[in-house]
């Protein structure tokens, strides 16, 4: 059927095409032979084709073109006719001698705009028969084309201010007259078409209706072009008589459109200066009127105009925009009550948009909108729908652009309340929005209680929302929004050390509730930031002296170390591990020999108790070696525990490698370079030794379980601990033990068991090169190896 | 019957000629060259005719008025003779309608005892002006079906002279039927006889369309209407009681379903003194 019906209508425009090209063409002739009365006779039949029914807007619009085109020929014609000295006014009735309404009609226009530049006659009295006589088409679309063309033509013969057409008889008011009666009328005739025609047929109407509305809107777009309609008139009249007809007209798209056609068309600063009675408009709107998207057009053209220059502001406030904004969106979703929560707050936002660009230094203007907002949103509950919540997220994103400063945003005291309204997921986009602003605009938030209302916005990132389901978060989401906290969490700094350490807490506080899953993430830069605290709190201004109860490096460790025992119950061994070590360090740094201690033992616990992967456990020994070798702050006592453990771990591991690598390590734990009373040779040849053993076990089951033993590399290892130690002047290490060691290494690699590894083999060349190396060097270095042969 | 005629030319050929606008003419009778013409006498008639189609052709004289132009003799060369009908009374206009003609006419006759009469006739147009009505009343009506269609019209003027334009308005009051268009009609309605032997004869003249689609409650539609491109004629009422020629406004609606809805109001047209 619809197939059909589409090709049909092909069939009818081509034929109305050819019809009218036919008369055309007999047209051109009688023009080109100055017969008027064929001409008369032609163009007639021709404008007949518009007669038809049977054509869609989109189609009859093609035929009108062609014959539009037709039409500007016939009118030069008419123009030489008078020219030949037949009198306009004989013309003017002449072509009323057609039968047919239509033809008559666009030929008696034609003639009408010849008439007006002839000057025979007062523009205004020709306009004012033309519009009236265009009541006699009463079809719709035939009527909106017709006085389309009226429009056309005599755009450019309004007697409007300057133009020539302009006279004492004719003033621009008469120009408006004409405009406002057939943008009138053309109304009429697009609202009535909704009402005519079968229901069923409503959706394809409303279509049909849309492809036409900007031929009525083209009137506005015309009063606008007027110059002599100033703000005085457009006040005085135009408006209010626009506004008539659209609230008259009582139809839903009609009142859409034109609203938004009257907002778009006319200048902002009479937007602005007759906001009162625009506004008053609206809730006199038909309740399905989508007044949201209109309303919303407004003041972001506002918006824009207050943002394109800021002489223009004391306008604003002259007329008192916001409150009559205000005023005008509580009436409309007071009248409209059963208007969906969308609309509501895609208002809300569109006047916070607007406030935050008009009045920036009134902050209590937008919080009465978000106030506002959440009076509408409490009879709501929870948002459903998606996007109304979008709307939100741009309502709650507006300040935070506008002022690019979370701490501004932070002072709108219904702006958590807001928050409240949203779903967690939406909450999070939210927060993540927050946590961008903070991070592009490096906003320095420095005080504990901002800390704390700013954490509490984003506490959809920071723990699990009231039953939110958990299974459904994507893992690179849920990394992605922690990275982003933990990023915040390093933002955060004052360099007010007691202010900084309320806002450690505070934050401390907010992400202890995070649960399991987020404390690896937001754990972390908390400890590093409080480090980073410890290390202000060295710093030469800080008063040793200081009063009690303020803060020492003391009370940050405590707490760090009650952070840290958090990550027990994820569990996350490994990374507290490491933060205690990285705590001991700073701890170290203080010169706090218990407090460091204390940290060492806490990572000893965990080592024992909690780690207990063998790789984990390599990691983990290393680093412990590492972080041991490092530390002065021990005294004899509690340095020979802490190595003797470390130690005793190492050779403890799972793996024989591990172990022989782990035991050579700690033998840097009894030889510190700048400190005498660590340099311990014994024990370091112990170490080594120890780990040679180690080694040969290693060969030896090597050898035992696949028949050949595995490669030197672990002795290659070796040697070149020998060697750094025979550097640094360690007397237990001599040339003898390095020669012996160099010349197992050469027979376990001509063994015949040996398997062979090129890896291996060129460590031990390069290391051999290295001491021949040595020994060229000639000098203290050269002497001392000499002895090595090679 | 003399057989012989038409068989030869006539003996004379008669010419009439308006000498100028008033009521003097003249005629002028040249004889076929070299031949002479006999006759019994020679006038002239001035006759006002209506011609009923449907009786046999029959015609009767309302007026007839003779003048002797020469007693019996000789003509042997061109011979004119001027003639005038002073103060005749022509009451009516020359009509050509369906079923009736209004006719004046000159007719010469040169009598000739054999070989048949020469006769010559003349045909005249004859227009009465008349002055513009003193009384000339809008029409103005309301008419409708109930609870269907009312509408309220009206045109400027009840007379109007042939080159008059008719300016109206239709105001819809309701509009419950969906008209497809408007037409206003002319219609000259011309009746002939009398008592049992009337024949009425309505032809339209002018359909002219008012409105395309359909109007709502409260739209009013302009009328204008140029008289001049048609082909009328004044109103004639009870001419010499043997016709009547009348004229009106057919104002007709046309819905969907093709129904005409119509009203009809009867005008008078005159004929105005052009330069008036």
């Amino acid at each position: 059927m619809m197939v059909d019906g589409v090709e049909d209508e092909e069939k009818w425009l081509a034929a109305g095409i050819a019809g009218l090209q036919q008369n055309a063409f007999y047209m051109h002739r009688a023009l080109d032979s100055n017969n008027l009365r064929d001409a008369l006779k032609y163009s007639a039949q021709m404008l007949s084709e518009l007669r038809t029914s049977k054509l869609s807007p989109q189609k009859y619009y093609q035929l009108y073109m062609r014959a539009f085109d037709e039409l500007r020929k016939l009118e030069m014609f008419f123009k030489e006719e008078t020219r030949r000295g037949c009198s306009i006014i004989d013309l003017y009735e002449l072509v009323q001698h057609a039968g047919n309404i239509l033809p008559r009609l666009y030929l008696l226009c034609t003639v009408g705009s010849v008439y007006i530049k002839s000057k025979e006659a007062p523009a205004k009295d020709v306009l004012k028969d033309l519009v009236e006589m265009c009541r006699g088409i009463q079809h719709p679309v035939r009527g909106l084309f017709l006085r389309s063309y009226l429009s056309q033509i005599s755009r450019d013969k309004l007697p409007d201010i300057g133009s020539e057409y302009e006279g004492d008889a004719d003033t621009v008011n008469d120009a408006m007259e004409f405009v406002l009666q057939n943008f009138t009328e053309m109304n009429k005739l697009w609202v009535r078409m909704q009402h005519q025609g079968p229901a069923r047929e409503k959706d394809k109407r409303e279509k049909e209706r849309s492809e036409l509305r900007d031929l009525v809107g083209k009137n506005l777009h015309v009063l606008s072009q007027i110059e002599g309609v100033d703000l005085d008139m457009y006040k005085e009249t135009v408006l209010p008589r626009v506004l008539e007809q659209v609230v008259n007209c009582k139809d839903e798209i009609a009142q859409c459109y034109l609203m938004d056609c009257i907002i778009q068309v006319f200048p902002d600063e009479y937007h602005l200066q007759t906001l009162e009675i625009l506004l008053g408009a609206f809730p006199q709107l038909q309740p399905s009127v989508d007044i949201k998207t209109v309303l919303s057009r407004l003041m972001e053209r506002l918006s824009n105009y207050a943002a394109s220059s800021t002489e223009v502001l004391p306008e604003f406030l002259q007329v008192e925009a916001f409150s009559k904004l205000n005023n005008a969106i509580g009436k409309v979703i007071e009248a409209q009550a059963d208007m969906p929560i969308l609309g509501a707050v895609t208002l809300y936002s569109s006047l916070l948009t607007f406030t935050l660009h008009v009045h920036p230094d009134r902050l209590d203007y937008a919080d009465q909108v978000l106030g506002a907002c959440v009076k509408k949103l409490s009879g709501e509950g929870k948002l459903e729908d998606n996007r109304a919540t979008k709307q939100i997220v741009a309502l709650l994103s507006a300040p935070l652009d506008k002022y690019n400063d979370i701490v501004t945003v932070l002072k709108l005291s219904n702006y958590p309340s807001v928050m409240e309204y949203v779903d967690s997921e939406t909450n999070k986009v939210m927060a993540m929005v927050i946590i961008q602003s903070i991070m592009k605009n490096n906003t320095q938030i420095s005080t504990a209680d901002k800390v704390g209302a700013l954490f509490e916005l984003i506490k959809g990132l920071i723990r699990d929302l009231d039953g939110a389901a958990h299974d459904q978060v994507d893992e690179d989401d849920f990394k992605e929004e922690q990275n982003s906290v933990a990023r915040l969490i390093q933002m955060l700094q004052n360099d007010d050390t007691e202010e900084m350490f309320k806002i450690i807490c505070t934050v401390r506080k907010h992400i202890l509730t995070g649960g399991p899953k987020r404390l690896p993430f937001t754990v972390p830069p908390l400890v590093f930031s409080s480090l980073k605290l410890v290390r202000q709190l060295q710093g030469p201004e800080e008063n040793p002296f200081g009063e009690e109860g303020s803060t020492t490096p003391k009370k940050v460790f405590q707490l760090l170390n009650q952070t840290i025992e958090t990550l027990y119950g994820v569990p996350a061994p490994e990374l507290a591990l490491r933060l205690y070590l990285q705590c001991a360090e700073a701890a170290n740094d203080s010169d706090l020999e218990p407090v460091a201690y204390e940290f060492f033992t806490q990572a000893y616990i965990l080592y024992e108790e909690e780690i207990s992967d063998s790789r984990a456990q390599v990691t983990a020994i290393h680093l412990i070696i590492g972080t041991l070798q490092r530390m002065h702050v021990f005294g004899v006592e509690n340095r020979d525990t802490l190595t003797h453990k470390a130690t005793g771990y190492s050779a403890k591991l799972l793996k024989k490698p591990d172990q022989c690598r782990a035991v050579y390590a700690c033998s840097h734990l009894f030889w510190v370079d700048d400190q005498d009373n660590m340099k311990d040779g014994e024990r370091v040849l112990l170490c080594l030794k120890r780990a040679l053993r180690i080694a040969n076990a290693a060969q030896q089951m090597s050898n035992a379980t696949r028949g050949s033993t595995g490669s030197v590399t672990l002795f290659v290892e070796i040697l070149n601990k020998y060697l750094y130690f025979f550097e640094k002047g360690n007397t237990q290490i001599n040339a003898a033990a390095i020669q012996s060691l160099i010349e197992l290494i050469t027979a376990e690699m001509q063994s015949e068991s040996n398997s062979p590894d090129p890896a291996a083999d060129a460590f031990f060349a390069s290391t051999l090169r290295y001491i021949q190396f040595q020994k060229q060097k000639g000098g203290a270095v050269g002497e001392k190896y000499e002895p090595i042969k090679v | 019957m003399n057989y012989l005629i038409g068989a030869f030319k006539p003996a004379c050929n008669i010419s009439i000629t308006f000498a100028d606008g008033k009521n003097r003419k003249q005629i002028s009778i040249e004889p076929v060259l070299g031949k002479k013409v006999e006759h019994n006498g020679v006038k002239i008639e001035l006759l006002g005719q209506i011609e009923m189609y449907f009786d046999r052709g029959n015609f009767y004289d309302f007026t007839s008025l003779v003048r002797e132009l020469d007693v019996p003799g000789e003509i042997y060369e061109r011979k004119t003779y001027p003639f005038e009908f002073s103060t005749v009374e022509m009451p009516y206009e020359t009509y050509n309608g369906v079923n009736v003609r209004l006719r004046y006419v000159l007719k010469v006759t040169v009598s000739r005892g054999y070989g048949g009469s020469v006769v010559e006739y003349q045909d005249f147009v004859v227009r009465n002006y008349t002055p513009p009505p003193s009384i000339n009343n809008s029409i103005k009506m309301e008419v409708g079906i109930e609870d269907c269609l009312h509408i309220e019209f009206e045109y400027n003027k009840s007379k109007y002279h042939l080159k008059d334009v008719i300016i109206g308005k239709i105001y819809f009051l309701l509009v419950r039927i969906k008209i497809k268009n408007m037409d206003l009609e002319i219609r000259r309605r011309e009746s002939t006889g009398s008592g049992a032997n009337t024949h009425v004869e309505t032809e339209t003249l002018a359909k002219f369309e008012l409105m395309d689609g359909a109007p709502v409650r409260g739209e009013s539609i302009p009328i204008r209407l140029f008289l001049s491109p048609y082909e009328l004629t004044p109103t004639h009422r009870n001419i010499n009681n043997k016709f009547s020629v009348k004229y009106y406004l057919n104002l007709v609606l046309v819905d969907e379903e093709d129904r005409r809805y119509f009203k009809q109001q009867e005008i008078t047209i005159y004929r105005l003194q052009e330069n008036s």
